[in-house]
């Protein structure tokens, strides 16, 4: 149920970023979601992909500093409403989300998400019949 | 205006002969009250005897910045605490500031120095004087504050900072005279064009400008922009505090009050004496001074002597405008800084690699310093909020220990060069060479 997250510190300059997409393209690692979070300075690129302990050793060795972190990810019915009953299942049990990234195509949506007690929040979601994704389900691509 | 027309004219000879007597009697008062100055007078086995003029300087032993703070912060005042009426302290990592004390009369030299300095600048009882220097521990305020005081003219004593009401008070009281930092009256001008005004609407005429070093064309710009003859004063707390030296408005270089303040230029590197004049490092052996009395003291300065009578009539040696230093201290917004203290601090935060890039920029005139440290896995979370909590923690620790403002930036691990020599950790933006 917990997907290995990839954290990456970035300094705010151009260019940077395109290091981290070529280092994994030539490693043949698939980059699933990415969303990167700003802050004045720096950012934190955070993205799934196909293989992050590979990734992980390819970006250290490109002298990126990189953590993995756990997270969660939901797939919902692409309607409406379908976000609004997971999140609340979640608020209900008093959890809370750090943060968030999502997308939806056809008839799903993809949720990544961060919650402050991942083993809690994944109890609730399976009690409530959400659905979260295996490592495998993004590992096979 | 010549305040002092006979200690400020005197012939060689007679200036010869009053050093000597000065030296020796202040060499006597350091020995016999100075334990930390006996005991290197002793090891190089000289006496106060053995002093009969100020030729015999050489033969004294140098005292340095790492001698004030092996003392701290009294050990080397040269009377019992009930004579000492005042203290100034210079920044530092705490417990490593440099402590300077002063007697009712070092007060009182302090105060007939910098009247010099400032009659020397045209400035008289007609004259309001902003004083714009930051008022306290350090130096600067209080110095400008007493001689403008002693000299007889009006003293508006603002201290640094509060540019608006600067302005404002400027017009009201319509100051003739500036005192402060070169980079603040630079900011100064600026705030002056924004408010949609003009040197016309002020009535300034001169500037005595120093704690810092500064550049022919800043002087160029300052003048320009506030209508006035902008001069630059020297001093450093551990001699006085600013009063050291000033120039005159012939502006042929600085006047040094060496009646009280005997200079010298050394090599650096080998300690020797220049040629009597020359280029070196500026050392100074105090002569009147009653609380701390210091012998032969390296302030790292580079400069050049000159003996030659100056055409405003003074016979006092003249030095040239510092801009260069033998150490790696910074000097900025007017307070001293090593790069070691940044070191010390970096040290005391867990997690933290000992790589670091400090960088010296002036942005609307005023310095700005801004740290990057590198964000290795140690340091770096996913949480944001974390990242810039701890770039926080540095810059409180920072701002703290060094009594500056700075910037703390994460960088990406690695990114700062590595050297096997000498690590280029200070980039100093500013050109002041």
């Amino acid at each position: 149920m917990i997907i290995k997250q990839l954290s990456v510190f970035l300094e705010n300059r151009s260019g940077r970023l395109t290091e981290v997409t070529g280092a994994l393209a030539e490693s043949q690692i698939n980059i699933a979601a990415q969303c990167v979070a700003e802050a004045s300075d720096f950012g934190i690129l955070r993205m799934i992909v196909s293989d992050p302990t590979l990734a992980r050793s390819v970006l250290r060795d490109k002298g990126f500093a990189v953590h993995l972190t756990d997270v969660l990810c939901l797939t919902t019915p692409n309607v409406p409403g379908a976000l609004h009953n997971a999140l609340h299942v979640l608020s209900k049990a008093g959890l809370s989300i750090d943060y968030m990234y999502a997308f939806a195509i056809q008839d799903h949506a993809f949720v990544a998400l961060r919650p402050n007690d991942l083993e809690k929040s994944i109890q609730v979601l399976l009690a409530h019949d959400q659905t979260l994704l295996q490592a495998a389900d993004i590992g096979s691509g | 205006m010549i305040w002092n027309e006979h200690q400020e004219r005197m012939s060689a000879d007679e200036r010869h002969q009053l050093q000597s007597d000065r030296l020796r009697a202040q060499v006597k008062h350091v020995y016999d009250h100075v334990l930390p100055y006996r005991a290197k007078m002793n090891a190089l086995g000289v006496e106060p005897g053995d002093i009969r003029n100020i030729d015999d300087l050489p033969c004294l032993p140098f005292t340095t910045k790492d001698d004030l703070r092996d003392n701290y912060p009294f050990g080397l005042f040269a009377v019992p605490q009930s004579e000492i009426v005042r203290v100034h302290a210079s920044s530092g990592t705490t417990g490593r500031a440099t402590v300077v004390g002063y007697t009712r009369a070092d007060i009182e030299l302090w105060s007939e120095v910098m009247a010099r300095c400032l009659a020397g600048a045209g400035v008289s009882t007609a004259d309001t004087v902003q004083v714009a220097y930051g008022y306290g521990l350090f130096t600067g305020g209080l110095g400008l504050h007493y001689g403008a005081e002693h000299l007889g003219a009006t003293v508006v004593p603002i201290s640094g900072g509060n540019t608006r009401r600067q302005i404002q008070l400027m017009r009201d009281f319509e100051t003739t005279v500036l005192a402060c930092t070169p980079s603040y009256a630079l900011h100064l001008a600026d705030a002056l064009r924004e408010a949609g005004l003009s040197k016309d609407d002020i009535k300034l005429r001169v500037g005595i400008f120093g704690a810092e070093p500064w550049t022919e064309g800043m002087r160029q710009k300052i003048e320009s922009e506030l209508g006035i003859m902008a001069l630059d004063i020297y001093g450093l707390s551990e001699i006085v505090g600013p009063g050291v030296a000033c120039e005159c408005t012939e502006r042929k270089g600085l006047h040094v009050h060496d009646d009280h303040f005997y200079p010298e230029v050394i090599d650096p590197q080998t300690g020797s004496s220049v040629q009597s004049v020359g280029r070196g490092e500026l050392v100074f052996t105090t002569l009147t001074k009653v609380g701390l009395p210091l012998l032969r003291y390296r302030t790292r300065d580079l400069t050049e002597l000159d003996a030659t009578p100056c055409a405003c009539g003074r016979t006092t040696m003249r030095m040239r405008k510092c801009l260069a230093r033998s150490d790696d201290m910074l000097i900025i917004r007017g307070v001293n800084l090593f790069p070691s203290q940044i070191e010390a601090v970096m040290l005391e935060i867990p997690g933290l690699a000992p790589h670091y890039r400090l960088i010296i920029d002036r942005v609307s005139n005023l310095d700005r310093l801004t740290l990057e440290v590198e964000a290795d896995e140690q340091v770096f979370s996913d949480s944001i909020g974390q990242l810039e909590s701890f770039t926080v923690r540095i810059r409180r620790a920072l701002e703290s220990a060094i009594g500056l403002g700075i910037e703390v930036k994460l960088v990406e691990p690695r990114s700062i060069e590595r050297s096997e020599g000498k690590a280029k950790r200070v980039i100093d933006k500013r050109h002041l060479q």
